[in-house]
């Protein structure tokens, strides 16, 4: 036996997840499709004494539009986003992100609430969100509250969610034009640095953009020199690399995938891809 | 502590008490005795333990048996009907698609997920398919013509 011992209890409902989750003693810990968990639980680096498994909760799986607002639930598997045919349609960038994140296998068990809930920092979603200026709803003991991507990611691990709340959902309006492009870790899969942009255009000027990075830095952040000198371009070739070349993250850090200065340079390489591919969308 | 589970392996049905922290895999291997399904990373990074889950792959050194309960599995054991070879593993033989054989039965599992999705894939397709499983001796050219064999769109 790998990880350490633990219980283990299935919950049939929101409510019931939660009052679990309430009455447990020690470290209980909300598990989906549990490929993040499991591997720091067979790494011993989680130990929770209690999983509450929310799989099977109903209605948490699907997207939906109405009127222009795409809604996914939270427990959606990557595989799910990937060959959805509403994404396909409304937000491609998100099945094209999703259908980046490790490999097959991964994608058909990881869920868009854990990747989100989990936020590691070289994770695809977490830019998608940002950029899209998505809603994260989330559960709670007392109700349910809605929090912006962009205010939900707030440091290495770190996100707005409290120990009995979950993520239902993550809604957003149908990007005009939006892409992501990523330099991907050819081991891990992960992202050393990933671009999600989305931008607005009207009559060949670009009126509105988000740009958001993951994998730079300890959590998604938007890279707002690149958004302000995108904001009334032509988004012709200069103009995508003038708005590229102003990337610069905050706090860019350094590991055996990438230096700081590699990290930067990637970024700006990326943030014009992924400008490139929006305005092609 | 203990759970109960049924889980339907290869067609059959089979009632359990097993620890949560039991992986897939393990339960597979040794309380199933089914070990033509193996362990090489034990981190999700290889695919020697690919299974299919409910109809999709999965990594069963990262799947809890207390998560399959109800479901139905496919190692590479229920793939031959009576004797005869599935498809992907007549083609595997056929396109020598293996060296050691250890990544064999995940590239093989990952091979009907692939086929599953794209009965007539493209290269890239195949090469996309097979990203999370991999293989240290024979190199993949092999196995990439041995699906593309079974998907019938051999050379």
């Amino acid at each position: 036996m790998i990880p350490s011992a633990f219980d283990y209890q299935r919950a049939g409902s929101i409510a019931e997840a939660i009052a679990l989750k309430q009455g447990a003693e020690g470290d209980a810990r909300f598990i989906a499709g549990g490929h993040s968990l499991i591997p720091l639980m067979k790494l011993r680096l989680a130990e929770p004494s209690l999983l509450i498994d929310i799989s099977g909760i109903p209605g948490l799986s699907g997207v939906s539009e109405d009127g222009g607002r795409v809604s996914i639930g939270a427990l959606t598997t990557h595989a799910e986003l990937e060959s959805d045919s509403v994404l396909l349609a409304s937000a491609p960038v998100v099945a094209e992100a999703a259908g980046e994140i490790g490999d097959q296998q991964v994608r058909n068990r990881g869920t868009i609430g854990g990747s989100l809930a989990h936020a590691d920092p070289a994770s695809d979603l977490p830019a998608v969100v940002v950029a899209l200026d998505a809603s994260i709803h989330i559960a709670g003991a007392g109700g349910e509250r809605t929090v912006a991507a962009g205010d939900f990611f707030s440091g290495l691990f770190e996100v707005d969610l409290a120990e009995d709340e979950l993520i239902t959902s993550v809604s957003f309006d149908a990007p005009s034009q939006a892409a992501y492009a990523k330099l991907r870790h050819p081991a891990s899969h992960f992202a050393i640095v990933g671009v999600a942009a989305s931008l607005t255009v009207e009559g060949g000027v670009c009126t509105g953009a988000r740009v958001a990075v993951t994998g730079a830095s300890t959590h998604a952040q938007r890279l707002g020199a690149v958004e302000e000198a995108l904001t009334g371009s032509s988004l012709d070739d200069d103009a995508i690399a003038a708005a590229s070349a102003a990337a610069d993250v905050d706090d860019v850090n350094a590991d055996l995938a990438g230096s700081e200065e590699y990290r930067q340079a990637m970024t700006r390489v990326f943030t014009g891809r992924a400008i490139a591919a929006a305005a092609a969308r | 502590m203990t759970v109960p589970i049924s889980v339907t392996v290869n067609g059959r049905a089979h009632e359990l008490e097993v620890e949560p922290r039991m992986l897939l895999v393990h339960l597979l291997r040794e309380e199933l005795n089914l070990t033509g399904t193996h362990v090489g990373c034990d981190t999700s990074q290889c695919g020697a333990c690919t299974v299919i889950v409910d109809g999709s792959s999965a990594k069963s050194c990262t799947v809890l048996a207390v998560q399959a309960d109800g479901g139905s599995i496919t190692t590479i054991e229920g793939l031959s009907a009576e004797g005869e070879m599935h498809p992907l593993q007549q083609a595997f033989w056929d396109e020598h698609g293996l060296q050691c054989g250890y990544c064999t039965p995940g590239m093989i599992m990952s091979g009907v997920d692939l086929l599953e999705r794209h009965p007539d894939p493209s290269d890239d397709d195949i090469r996309r398919g097979l990203d999370g499983n991999l293989c240290r001796c024979t190199g993949y050219e092999h196995i990439i013509n041995a699906v593309k064999s079974a998907a019938g769109g051999a050379e």
